[in-house]
């Protein structure tokens, strides 16, 4: 086994923040049926993340998540929301505080666009004026503008657009968590891939706790910060994050569920902000000229280093050359940086955005594109080999 | 007395007459659709008792409609007690039955995501399912009222009011004076009543049908 904590198979991580979910020991057996459903589960959902469950159909996966809503009501077991017991809340008021998306998106088509997103925020007896406005910062939110798609219809919409809504009415009274069934599982491959983009970005900004079930593993690597992979019986097989789960597969089972290939998955759903980013002095304009060249000359890479704004913003590089001789604040000296790629891309998305750019030396950006570090060809090289290394480390385990 | 003078001459009888049959069709639908509605959101669910108020229905549909208005005099004497009674018996079948297919129609999913986003009971049967159900319903309120034009001529076998006294006199007298004139007027009256609510249901149709679901 691995140094990491994260490869254990049953949840260890702390449900930190305001918005995480903990299932404990909660099992579901339906009237008529030998075996349960779900079967003693045991997990904890971090605040701020995307747990994914993955299963084929029949692990339970489902059931599992409806629990948490209490659309199923388990048979034995407690589940705490947001730090509240969910079987002491009533379930309409607990629903309305858990966002809800589910595949096709389940839009009332006799509802406009607007009325459906209204709908929770109405529920909770908030004034016109108040929904109207939220359920325009949604729709913008969504990247749907406001004055043309309000008034409409669901059947007016595509299949993506309709799923916008979807997440936009699931959003419409900020709740802690989100609770997403396939939302994307009837797309076309092209809009899916397009949903999950925005999904992650819409994560990055808002960062809520969501349960998202599928059973695309390529999904499930893509968008869960951790990923809980279900076996027959609701067991859950292993509980990690997605390149845990690619690096040390806890049984047979998981190896063959995940259908080999690890190494390129690993390409293609780590993402930057898994991988050391290169550290190298950070500059603000109004810094004295002298202080900064004497910084970048101690730093690693001895030559250069970054001017952020405010908001911590990367704008340009600043080398020592254009430091030559200079007093005073460092102004508005350097070249400005190349467009920055954000932490939450792959690696893959990655090498492609290096290989196409001008510039050897790319920043990374978070949310609200502040500034997380640099990135080159050789860190991510580096990664790699990294990575292929603990993975020839795992295979030639006994 | 050739038809036309017969109609000006028995104007504000007829008139009155067709006032009546619209009256007592348009309360009775009314009266269906209230029970039809109350009965159908209380058995759809249950596939067993659906078909026990479809069927108790469905039999009272069978019943021959001289037959049960003669039946119900006993009970309620003559007059306008009887025929109303017949009438919304005879609307029940098609408005039970639509209200119940309508609801059952409702696809399972967003009864599903009405319920994950926290509504009550209440609130999916009121803005969700009956909602969604209304054109059914509605065209089961249309063939209600069809039916119930037909039938409601025959009421006047119970003294009831309407165009059907029109029809009765004119078939007891036949061969005498305006005999023909008079079940004529009475038979035209009702199909040209029957043609307007039609037209009002479709009408009505358009103005209580969300855009979102027109067809």
């Amino acid at each position: 086994m691995h140094e990491t904590p994260d490869t254990s198979t049953t949840a260890t991580a702390e449900a930190g923040g305001s918005g995480g979910i903990e299932l404990i020991n909660v099992t579901k057996r339906f009237p008529g049926q030998k075996t349960p459903a779900v079967d003693d589960i045991t997990m904890t959902i971090p605040s701020g993340e995307i747990v994914v469950l993955l299963g084929p159909s029949g692990s339970g996966k489902t059931t599992t998540m409806r629990l948490i809503n209490r659309l199923i009501e388990p048979t034995a077991g407690t589940i705490i929301v947001a730090g509240q017991n969910a079987l002491d809340i009533d379930p309409n008021e607990l629903r309305r505080h858990i966002g809800y998306v589910i595949q096709n998106a389940g839009l009332f088509p006799h509802m406009t666009v607007g009325t459906n997103i209204g709908l929770v925020p109405q529920m909770l007896g908030w004034d016109k004026k108040r929904i109207a406005d939220r359920t325009d910062e949604l729709l913008r939110l969504v990247d749907l503008d406001p004055a043309t798609y309000r008034d409409r219809y669901p059947r007016e919409l595509s299949g993506g657009q309709q799923q916008r809504v979807g997440v936009a009415r699931a959003l419409a009274a900020d709740p802690p968590a989100m609770l997403m069934d396939e939302p994307f599982g009837a797309l076309d491959p092209i809009t899916r891939e397009r949903l999950q983009d925005e999904l992650l970005q819409l994560q990055e900004e808002l960062g809520k706790t969501i349960v998202f079930v599928t059973h695309d593993v390529d999904e499930a690597l893509k968008l869960g910060d951790r990923i809980a992979i279900l076996g027959q019986g609701s067991r859950i097989a292993q509980y990690a994050t997605p390149q845990e789960i690619l690096l040390n597969p806890a049984d047979e089972y998981v190896e063959q569920f995940l259908g080999g290939g690890q190494a390129m998955k690993l390409l293609k759903f780590s993402r930057v902000a898994d991988v050391p980013l290169d550290e190298i002095p950070e500059v603000r304009a109004g810094e004295d000229a002298a202080a900064v060249r004497a910084r970048i000359e101690e730093s690693d890479n001895g030559s250069f280093g970054i001017v952020l704004d405010e908001a911590r913003r990367p704008l340009r590089w600043i080398t020592l050359d254009d430091l030559d001789g200079v007093t005073g604040p460092v102004g508005e000296r350097g070249d400005a940086t190349a467009a920055p790629i954000r932490a939450r891309i792959t690696l893959q998305q990655a090498l492609e955005a290096l290989i196409q750019i001008e510039q050897d030396w790319v920043p990374v950006v978070g949310p609200r594109n502040v500034y997380r570090g640099t990135v080159t060809l050789a860190t991510l090289q580096n990664a790699i080999k990294d990575m292929k290394e603990r993975t020839r480390r795992r295979t030639a385990r006994p | 007395m050739n038809f036309w003078e017969y109609l000006a001459d028995r104007r504000e009888l007829l008139t009155f007459e067709a006032w009546q049959h619209a009256s007592m069709v348009f309360q009775c639908v009314l009266a269906a659709l209230v029970i039809g509605l109350l009965i159908g959101v209380a058995v759809y669910r249950s596939p067993r008792a659906a078909a026990l108020a479809t069927g108790t229905a469905g039999v009272i549909f069978t019943i021959p409609a001289l037959a049960l208005l003669g039946l119900l005099i006993t009970p309620l004497g003559l007059g306008v007690a009887p025929s109303v009674v017949a009438l919304t018996l005879y609307s029940l079948l098609p408005i039970l039955r639509n209200t119940i297919v309508g609801l059952n129609g409702v696809d399972p999913a967003l009864v599903d995501a009405a319920r994950g986003i926290g509504m009550s009971r209440r609130m999916i049967l009121l803005r969700v399912q009956l909602p969604l159900a209304w054109p059914v319903v509605l065209t089961g309120v249309r063939v209600a009222t069809q039916l119930a034009m037909g039938i409601g001529a025959i009421a006047a076998y119970a003294s009831g009011p309407g165009l059907g006294e029109q029809i009765f006199s004119g078939l007891a007298r036949l061969g005498g004076a305006n005999a023909v004139n008079m079940t004529l007027a009475g038979t035209l009256g009702v199909i040209l009543l029957a043609l307007l609510f039609d037209a009002c249901y479709l009408l009505i149709g358009r103005l209580t049908t969300p855009r979102g679901i027109r067809a």
